[in-house]
């Protein structure tokens, strides 16, 4: 038994591809973008070795910090929207009739390619023949917004989209696990007389405190990487009001080829991703719930 | 508490339940109904709009009530997306990709959930570490060098750079739906065909494997729908028009035709289309896959 089950010659056969294919394509290529970063270097030609200058020039680079800004408040913004969430998902998984069938139109955008939401997206906020704009003028919006093309609401619309787009993935999560919550717990509060306001927030909320702080983690991260819709709906503009740090990345190296700078952003992205993840883990296991 | 109890308890709870169905009680209902209906109609009505002004022609996008019915219900403008906008091609380029890449990541992440859940080996652990950590690393850190590997391996302008990289960063959700359902199964039936004589590969082709079935079918699902999506690889990897994916051709498309509401919107519903066909028939594996995947995470 012990010998089958112990063969290194299986093992390596059935392990080695895949993790030759993550260690190539995955953990090598984060330790080069950080080498990279040390490189002046146009994506073509040879490079030269400039030291720190590249990372030295990202830490006074306003427009990095911008982006790196924007992603964080993303960030806070999907945090925010997991109250909605959840408070949906607490509605539906208390033996609401049709929340199977709810719950699966919630989920429909979750379906669709980035890109194909950022295009009807910028359809949906054309400011004179989409939809939105057309619903407020009818409802007697004398002037409605310009969306994507206002600087200072951009980073809000752009959020729409998103809420659209992941609604239906958290309250799927969400409901699962509500759905393992015990029903002896439920039932007996009720014998105690608890309202179900209060069964919601002092027995269920507590009860999936991991799945909620798993998925804060998601939602934050997801936030810091988010690229396709904004990339595909503003291209970060205008002006780099809603520049996040990837899509500056992008347009650094593919489109400026500044390949050397583009690989330091890279590097200052998968750290403020690892530092925040770190963070927030720290921070939500201080308040550990017990049960 | 014996069962009869338990059943007593829930009558009687169900009976003052009953009672308590007050008028406010039904309009409160009322009220959240209504609500979740909103949000309902929220999540769909843009996609029905889509559809809408796909049929339309521009006259009527741009002069008349965007909520209306189309009139005489373009279905030229699909044609026109599919030949013109080479959409045929993408198509065919999406679902070959697609299909490649899930095969793999299916079949190499079920060796690796074996060999790690089922097999004896000091660093089982670190290497399943490996694999869930990928899960967190951001794409876009790995994108220059990533170009830059695979134009030293000339491999820039071919699918297979698009379809590793699929893999690569669908094993850890795999492995991760996968492990989740591996340690719930039970080792007695290997375990009496390693004392029968079976082979280790037998014993994972043929015993294994098939009881792996149903959670199989949740991540290729989860797999087809990330890579039918997916974009940043292939606008980055590939160029030629020959080799591009419908979600990337999608975008260019409607880069060039940028007025054109109603083949844009044939456009896009034909890039939307496969995926939810595949929903309406394989919501609930889907939805299972969803909650699976993230809930053990």
């Amino acid at each position: 038994m012990r010998s089958v089950m112990s063969n290194k010659w299986v093992i390596s056969l059935y392990v080695l591809p895949a993790l030759i294919l993550i260690l190539l394509l995955i953990y090598i290529p984060i330790v080069l973008t950080g080498y990279y970063g040390l490189m002046d270097w146009n994506g073509i030609g040879k490079m030269k070795f400039i030291g720190l200058e590249n990372y030295i020039e990202l830490t006074k680079d306003t427009k990095f910090w911008q982006s790196a800004w924007h992603s964080l408040l993303l960030g806070l913004f999907s945090t925010l929207s997991l109250v909605g969430y959840l408070i949906l998902s607490l509605i539906l998984a208390s033996k609401i009739k049709g929340a199977n069938f709810l719950r699966k139109i919630y989920l429909i955008p979750m379906l669709l390619s980035s890109v194909a939401i950022g295009q009807l997206w910028a359809k949906i906020f054309d400011p004179t023949n989409g939809m939105l704009n057309r619903l407020l003028v009818l409802v007697g919006v004398e002037n409605p917004p310009l969306w994507l093309a206002d600087s200072k609401i951009v980073l809000f619309a752009l959020f729409l989209p998103i809420v659209w787009q992941f609604a239906g993935f958290y309250i799927i999560i969400f409901y699962a696990a509500l759905k393992n919550v015990p029903e002896e717990l439920i039932e007996a509060a009720k014998i105690d007389g608890a309202t179900p306001i209060q069964i919601a927030y002092k027995i269920k909320v507590p009860l999936i405190a991991g799945v909620i702080k798993v998925m804060v983690i998601l939602a934050i991260v997801g936030s810091l990487k988010y690229f396709d819709l904004i990339f595909v709906l503003t291209g970060g503009g205008p002006n780099g009001a809603s520049e996040v740090m990837a899509s500056y990345m992008y347009t650094e190296a593919f489109s400026k080829y500044n390949f050397g700078y583009g690989s330091a952003i890279g590097f200052g992205l998968l750290i403020i991703c690892l530092v925040v993840t770190w963070f927030i883990q720290k921070l939500l296991n201080t308040k550990d719930v017990d049960y | 508490m014996s069962k009869v109890a338990v059943e007593i308890q829930k009558t009687t709870l169900s009976a003052s339940y009953k009672t308590s169905k007050s008028l406010g009680n039904k309009i409160g209902y009322g009220i959240l109904y209504f609500a979740l209906a909103v949000i309902a109609i929220i999540q769909v009505y843009p996609l029905v709009w889509l559809f809408l002004f796909s049929l339309k022609t521009n006259q009527e996008v741009f002069g008349m009530s965007p909520f209306a019915l189309p009139h005489a219900p373009q279905w030229g403008n699909y044609a026109k997306a599919w030949t013109a906008g080479h959409i045929d091609v993408y198509f065919f380029n999406s679902v070959l990709y697609t299909v490649a890449a899930v095969v793999l990541t299916v079949i190499l992440a079920s060796f690796v959930t074996f060999a790690i859940t089922r097999m004896e080996w000091k660093l089982s652990g670190l290497v399943l570490g490996l694999f869930m950590a990928g899960y967190m690393i951001p794409l876009h850190s790995t994108l220059i060098p990533l170009f830059n590997f695979f134009k030293t391996a000339n491999m820039i302008d071919n699918p297979m750079s698009v379809i590793l990289s699929y893999v690569a960063f669908n094993l850890p959700i795999t492995i991760m739906i996968l492990s989740g359902f591996y340690r719930t199964i039970p080792r007695e039936i290997e375990e009496a065909a390693v004392v029968d004589g079976c082979s280790i590969h037998r014993i994972f082709f043929q015993i294994t494997l098939p009881m792996t079935v149903p959670v199989l079918s949740t991540t290729v699902i989860i797999n087809m729908i990330y890579n039918w999506n997916e974009f940043v690889f292939v606008n980055t990897f590939l160029s030629s028009d020959k080799w591009k994916t419908i979600t990337v051709g999608v975008n260019n498309f409607v880069g060039q035709y940028l007025t054109d509401w109603g083949a844009i919107g044939a456009t896009l519903m034909i890039s939307i289309i496969p995926v939810l066909i595949a929903y309406f028939i394989l919501s609930d594996r889907i939805v299972e896959g969803i909650a699976a995947g993230s809930v053990k995470g």
